[in-house]
Order: structure tokens, then C-alpha cells, then sequence
């Protein structure tokens, strides 16, 4: 039963490390209908960033992390002047298209600049077991994931007020809502766009630091987004608890399925479980679990 | 006059075919790198290695023998697909034709093995790939030396066997295998289940997908389980994280054992202090401390033709890139020798790496006395000597130190193994093995 206990509580952390990925999606299918391929690289990047401007420039944490922000809030901008200004009105597969190039740029971005190398990101998030967990309940439990649950709640509760309490916030519902709508009112939507961008790009940040203090920054980084798309099906592309839900469902599920039934087909089905997971739930609810259902007058 | 005159001309004709000196003949020598994607950070310091080497010989000596060799990079991403390109584009590139392949990768390395002998290009796939390529007999094309996966395995059975007291005290252990979830990882299953059969230890295979950057789930059933000694087969991210992970459930870092492409600096300076006593296969040295590196050092990045950072030469998977290159220019020299040309092309190549005998006397000639074991390879045995060495991290010192003797694999084990494997590739492929006498 402890152990049982145990996957559970790995199988929820770990969703929450998936989630902080599947946000940054959300956040930008929202406010532009966009589907981001990149969001998986923009973490990397963001990550690359970080870990550069410590080691290349010297520069402390506090500044390296407000350094990465300022260049998350540059790319964003470029990223409306340069590709979403020139798509305006067309096809989300378009968009959708354009996003798998701009993972593209990134990658090599990152690559030119920083180099492919591992790199060892420590900005002092404790890491490995708890101790106190592991003595006392005899229950693995990972400090980092600890605070990276503790980092997403916080995120959540941020995002929340921003989108119900702020003015941006609102604006950026209201596009969500209906594009021309907002656009009579005098809602700029390239601001807005440069806006979501920006703080998807915040959150691709948290991301990247997580995962790159999990496993060191590298380009294998930009793979997490495969692990977001299940959460996402599950938890719907529109809804931010939906994400942090849905990534806790998924967790749960792919680490109880490979601990008690991989060992009878040949382990390693979690990656493929959570899919199959995701897919079910979309046969009961297409919309996701949290996601806005969509009704369509033919 | 006449007679004077036409001595100059043949003699300027001949002068490309004397050896040491340079002719406009070049040995083509693709390199199937992998500078982007996951890999990178594996696949980079080999290829710099690789590459390193073999400019070189050409910048110390002219290349080999006098004729320059020409280094055509493809960038394969780790990815079979993109391999076989690489291979079908730089085949017969140059008036040499591509003279070995060195593909870095199992899974494309299964996909050339037939293409090799269309082609009559060995393949090189040092200390990877197809294991019972080892039989020359119906692999003829195919080269896995110094060491297969499975005589690994048999080195690791071995020094786990020495750590516990003795071959007997086996019986009633628990080894696991954590591995990428490919045809590499997949590799030493079958010689580790042999040797869990006939020495009584209980095995088990946890197989992790790629990339590997999620490990939780088999890290816990390790957890649960409790296995005595763990070793790993993985590739890239999956060697971090599985390294992080081991410390975290506070396994005993001193019995966890990766294969060779598990222990470099890569694979344990994210684990900090973590990865102290981490121990990996090896069949070289690690460091920069032989002649060759000041060599290198000197003919090669003192010019500004480094392919990568000055200070990371020595690394392990440099050493690795460089001791492949060093054993395929070998390998070309001989056949060289051999043919009594330096205009080699593949099929001289293969004749070669079949006569190759890199012994300490050469080796120390080369600047790498005590780098590496020495190579004899036949027609029959293309796995060459089989020796597996451990080597062990200081996180401390931030280095690797060889910690144990080179292991002699367990043939009566991988013997009859390579046997059956190899029998079983010749009827599917209707392959009629050939006479070594």
C-alpha cells in the first residue's frame, strides 16, 4: 500500500512538471487560437538563455533570470512583428505551421548561441529526495518536484488574477472571446498578441528551469512539449486548471500503468499510456475536461 | 635529351605512388555526426575527436602515407533515416569512394550492414551495433571491434562477481538492466539472461523510452525491488537523469554500472557530488596526458583547425572519436601496405581492417602507449580482442580513472550466442558463409 502510495505521489508530481509545459500552450491557444508547436523549444530556449547569461556573462541569478525575461519579451515582440502581423486572418493550420518553423529558428538560435552542450543549471532549487519523507514514511518524494508543484500553484493563482482582475487580462479574454469584437472596442490585438506571447514565454522560463535543473539543459529539452499534448487533450487547450488537473490525471496514470502493468507487456508504456488515456477521455469529452465546448451553427 | 626528358616526365608520374609523399589522390572518410537534436552533447566531442585525428595526419603527415584524407561531415541527428541518407549521399563521393563508415549509431548501423556489402564499404561500428557481426565469417563487411556489447556484459557479470567474492556468490543476486528502449538498449538482454541462467542470479530489464528524460516509474520498481547491482545501456538525457534518479532513491552509486556509452562527463556532472563512484565500461583512458593529444593539440588547434574547445580535448567520448579514427587510418595504411597502392578504395579498405594489428610497440609509435588495448583482427574474429576495462567518477576531481584491469569476456557465453545470431542473420538472408582458411 506504501508503495502504491508512493507512484501515486510521483505519478502527481511528475504531472505537475508536465503541466508547467501544457500552460504555456494554453496560454497562447486562448488569447490567438494558436496551437504552439514551439512552446516545448521556447522552453529550451528560455533555459539556454539562463544558463548562458550565468556562465558566459557571470551575471548573478536574480539577474540572469530577469536577463531571460527580457529576452522572452523581445522574442515575443519579434514573433508578432515578424510572423503572427504577417498571418493576420489566416488559417490556424497556417499558424500552426508557422510555429513548427519558429521551433525551428529557435533550436538553431539556441544552438548558435549557446552552444549543444549539457549544461548544469543550478539556481539553488533543492533537488534530490527528501530526506525527512524518505525517513520518516519511508516515501520517495523529490524536493525539486516538491517546489515545482509549490512554483505552479503560485503560477495559477498569478495567472488567475491576472486574467479576471486586470485590465490586460480582460482584453486578453476578450479576444480570446471573439477577435473582431474585441478589435471594435479598441482592443489592439498585436499588443495583446506581444502580450500573451510574453508571458508564455514567462512560463516556457519556469519550465526550462525545472526540467533543466532535472536532467541539465539540452536539446532534448524541447521534447517535453510530446509529454504536454496528453494533458492538453485531457485537459482541454483552453483551460488553465485544466492543464495542472490534466497533467496530474496523466502523471498518476502513465506511472501506475508502467509500474503495475508494464512489467506483463514489456515495460515502457507510459509514453504511449498517456496518450491512450488522453484519447479515451476525448471519446466521453471532446472538449477536454475543462475546455470550452465548441458549437457550430451550420 | 629525349631520354632525359621522358625520365622527368615518368618520374613525375610516379611521384603520386611513392609513399610519404603527397599525391592528389584523397581518401574520402564520411562522418556520420550528430551535431544537433537530443544527441548532440554524445555525438559532438566524438566527432570532434574523430575529425581532430584525422586532420592531424594530415597537417603532421600529409595524411596517410603522403595521400591527404578528405573529411565529408553528414549530420544525421541520431536519426536511421537521415543515417541512410548520409550514407547513399557520400558513398561515392571523390575518386576513392567512400573508404569506411563509421555510423555512430546502432540502429543505422543495422541498416548498412546489407547495404555494406552491395557497396563494398566495411563498416566500422566500433564497440556498438550488430554483435555478432563479430563473425567475419558472415558479417564480412562488418567491424565491432575492440569490444561487442555482450562481452561487455559478460565483463560486467565478472566484475560484479569479483566485488561479491567469486563467480559462486552470484547465485540468489539481483542484477537489473535499465535500457533505451531501442535496438541498442536491447542489445545485452539476451547474453545477460544466458549468464543469469547459468551463474543463478535473477535478472530483470526495465526498458526506459526515448529520450528518457521521465525515469520515475523505473526508478520506483528499482526501489521496490531492490536489486543488488543495476546496470545501464542508455544513450543521451536518459544516462542524466537515470544517474540523478539512482541517487535520489540513494542507490549505491558504487553498483551502478553503465555501458560505455553511459560514462562520460556528460552523463554525471548534472548529478554533482551525486554521481561520485558511478563506474562505466571503457576500453580506452580518458584524459589528455599522450603524445597524440599534444599532437593534436599542436598540428591541429594551434593552426585554429580545432573542430571543437581546446580545453575538452580528452574527454572520453573525444578519446572515443579519436581512437576510431586512429584505428580506421590504421586500417586504410594497411590496406596500403597490402594492395601496394596508396589509391585504396573500399574493397582494398576491408582487406585492411581484416589483416589490422595495432600492438603496443605501434601504439607507442602513434602516441598512444597505454591509451588503449591492442587490436589483432582476422577474418573470422571482427570483434577483435573482446577486453572491457571499468572505469570510475570522482566528482571530486571531476574525472574518470580506470579502476580495474582489462576483464577477458566470457566466450563460452557470447560464443555460442554470436553463433546462433549470426546463423539466424544468414538464412534470412540467404548470406552462405564464407571459408576463412
Amino acid at each position: 500500500m506504501l508503495f502504491f502510495i508512493e507512484v501515486v505521489l510521483s505519478g502527481l508530481m511528475a504531472g505537475i512538471m508536465y503541466s508547467l509545459v501544457a500552460l504555456g500552450f494554453v496560454l497562447i491557444f486562448k488569447a490567438s487560437g494558436i496551437f504552439n508547436f514551439a512552446q516545448g523549444v521556447m522552453a529550451l530556449f528560455a533555459a539556454l538563455t539562463l544558463v548562458g547569461l550565468m556562465e558566459k556573462f557571470g551575471f548573478p541569478v536574480w539577474l540572469s533570470i530577469i536577463g531571460t525575461i527580457a529576452v522572452m519579451i523581445l522574442l515575443a515582440w519579434l514573433i508578432e512583428r515578424l510572423m503572427l502581423r504577417q498571418l493576420v486572418n489566416q488559417e490556424p493550420i497556417i499558424l500552426f505551421m508557422a510555429t513548427i518553423g519558429l521551433a525551428y529558428v529557435l533550436e538553431g538560435m539556441g544552438d548558435i548561441l549557446w552552444g549543444s552542450d549539457v549544461k548544469v543549471l543550478d539556481i539553488g532549487i533543492p533537488q534530490g529526495a527528501s530526506d525527512w519523507m524518505l525517513d520518516t514514511f519511508d516515501i520517495y518524494i523529490e524536493k525539486l518536484e516538491v517546489f515545482a508543484a509549490a512554483t505552479a500553484a503560485t503560477l495559477v493563482v498569478i495567472l488567475a488574477i491576472f486574467f479576471q482582475k486586470t485590465r490586460i487580462g480582460r482584453a486578453l479574454r476578450a479576444v480570446a472571446d471573439d477577435h473582431q469584437a474585441a478589435l471594435s472596442v479598441g482592443i489592439s490585438l498585436h499588443t495583446i498578441w506581444v502580450i500573451v506571447w510574453s508571458v508564455a514565454g514567462i512560463v516556457a522560463l519556469v519550465a526550462g528551469i525545472m526540467w533543466g535543473s532535472k536532467s541539465g539543459v539540452q536539446f532534448s529539452l524541447s521534447l517535453i512539449a510530446l509529454k504536454a499534448l496528453p494533458v492538453l487533450i485531457l485537459g482541454g487547450f483552453t483551460s488553465v486548471p485544466g492543464a495542472i488537473i490534466g497533467g496530474m490525471i496523466i502523471g498518476v496514470g502513465e506511472k501506475v500503468a508502467e509500474v503495475y502493468l508494464g512489467p506483463f507487456v514489456g515495460g515502457a508504456i507510459e509514453n504511449w499510456f498517456a496518450y491512450m488515456l488522453a484519447l479515451a477521455f476525448l471519446l466521453v469529452r471532446p472538449q477536454g475536461l475543462f475546455g470550452e465546448k465548441i458549437i457550430e451553427r451550420v | 635529351m629525349r631520354t632525359l626528358t621522358r625520365t622527368i616526365v615518368v618520374a613525375l608520374f610516379s611521384l603520386p605512388l611513392m609513399s610519404g609523399i603527397a599525391s592528389a589522390y584523397e581518401l574520402v572518410m564520411p562522418t556520420l555526426d550528430y551535431r544537433t537534436g537530443p544527441y548532440a552533447p554524445n555525438g559532438i566531442p566524438f566527432a570532434n575527436g574523430y575529425g581532430d585525428y584525422l586532420n592531424m595526419l594530415n597537417e603532421r603527415d600529409g595524411g596517410i602515407n603522403g595521400a591527404r584524407i578528405s573529411l565529408i561531415p553528414c549530420e544525421t541527428g541520431y536519426n536511421t533515416k537521415r543515417g541512410v541518407e548520409c550514407y547513399e549521399n557520400t558513398k561515392n563521393e571523390g575518386e576513392s569512394g567512400a573508404l569506411v563508415f563509421q555510423p555512430l549509431s546502432t540502429g543505422i548501423t543495422y541498416q548498412l550492414i546489407p547495404k555494406a556489402s552491395v557497396d563494398q564499404i566495411p563498416i566500422f561500428s566500433m564497440g556498438y551495433g550488430r554483435t555478432s557481426a563479430a563473425n567475419g565469417k558472415v558479417f564480412p563487411w562488418v567491424f565491432n571491434f575492440p569490444a561487442t556489447y555482450w562481452s561487455q556484459a559478460t565483463v560486467f557479470v565478472q566484475y560484479i562477481a569479483e566485488q561479491e567474492g567469486g563467480m559462486e556468490n552470484l547465485k540468489g543476486k539481483k542484477i537489473a538492466l535499465v535500457y533505451h528502449n531501442s535496438a541498442y538498449g536491447k542489445e545485452p538482454i539476451r547474453t545477460l539472461e544466458s549468464a543469469a541462467e547459468k551463474f543463478g542470479f535473477e535478472f530483470m530489464a526495465l526498458p526506459v523510452d526515448h529520450p528518457g528524460q521521465e525515469q520515475k516509474a523505473t526508478w520506483l520498481q528499482i526501489r521496490r525491488e531492490k536489486p543488488d547491482w543495476v546496470m545501464m545501456w542508455g544513450w543521451g538525457v536518459m544516462n542524466q537523469v537515470a544517474i540523478k534518479e539512482a541517487a535520489s532513491i540513494r542507490y549505491p552509486m558504487n553498483r551502478f554500472i553503465g555501458v560505455w556509452w553511459s560514462g562520460s562527463e556528460n552523463d554525471v556532472l548534472p548529478a554533482g557530488a551525486a554521481a561520485d563512484g558511478y563506474l562505466s565500461g571503457a576500453f580506452h583512458q580518458p584524459g589528455d596526458g599522450f603524445p597524440v593529444h599534444d599532437d593534436i593539440k599542436k598540428h591541429v588547434y594551434d593552426k585554429g583547425m580545432g573542430l571543437g574547445e581546446r580545453e575538452r580535448i580528452g574527454e572520453v567520448l573525444y578519446n572515443r572519436g579519436m581512437v576510431a579514427a586512429m584505428w580506421s587510418s590504421e586500417a586504410i595504411r594497411k590496406a596500403m601496405e597490402i594492395h601496394g597502392t596508396n589509391e585504396v578504395k573500399g574493397v582494398h579498405v576491408r582487406d585492411g581492417f581484416e589483416a589490422l594489428e595495432v600492438d603496443e610497440a605501434r601504439l607507442k609509435e602513434l602516441g598512444m602507449e597505454g591509451f588503449t588495448i591492442p587490436v589483432k583482427i582476422t577474418c573470422e574474429n571482427h570483434e577483435g580482442p573482446g577486453q572491457v576495462a571499468l572505469q570510475q567518477w570522482d566528482a571530486k576531481a571531476k574525472q574518470w580513472n580506470l579502476v580495474s584491469d582489462f576483464y577477458e569476456p566470457l566466450r563460452d557465453i557470447t560464443g555460442p550466442l554470436i553463433a546462433e545470431d549470426s546463423a539466424q542473420y544468414a538464412a534470412e538472408n540467404s548470406v552462405t558463409e564464407r571459408s576463412c582458411n
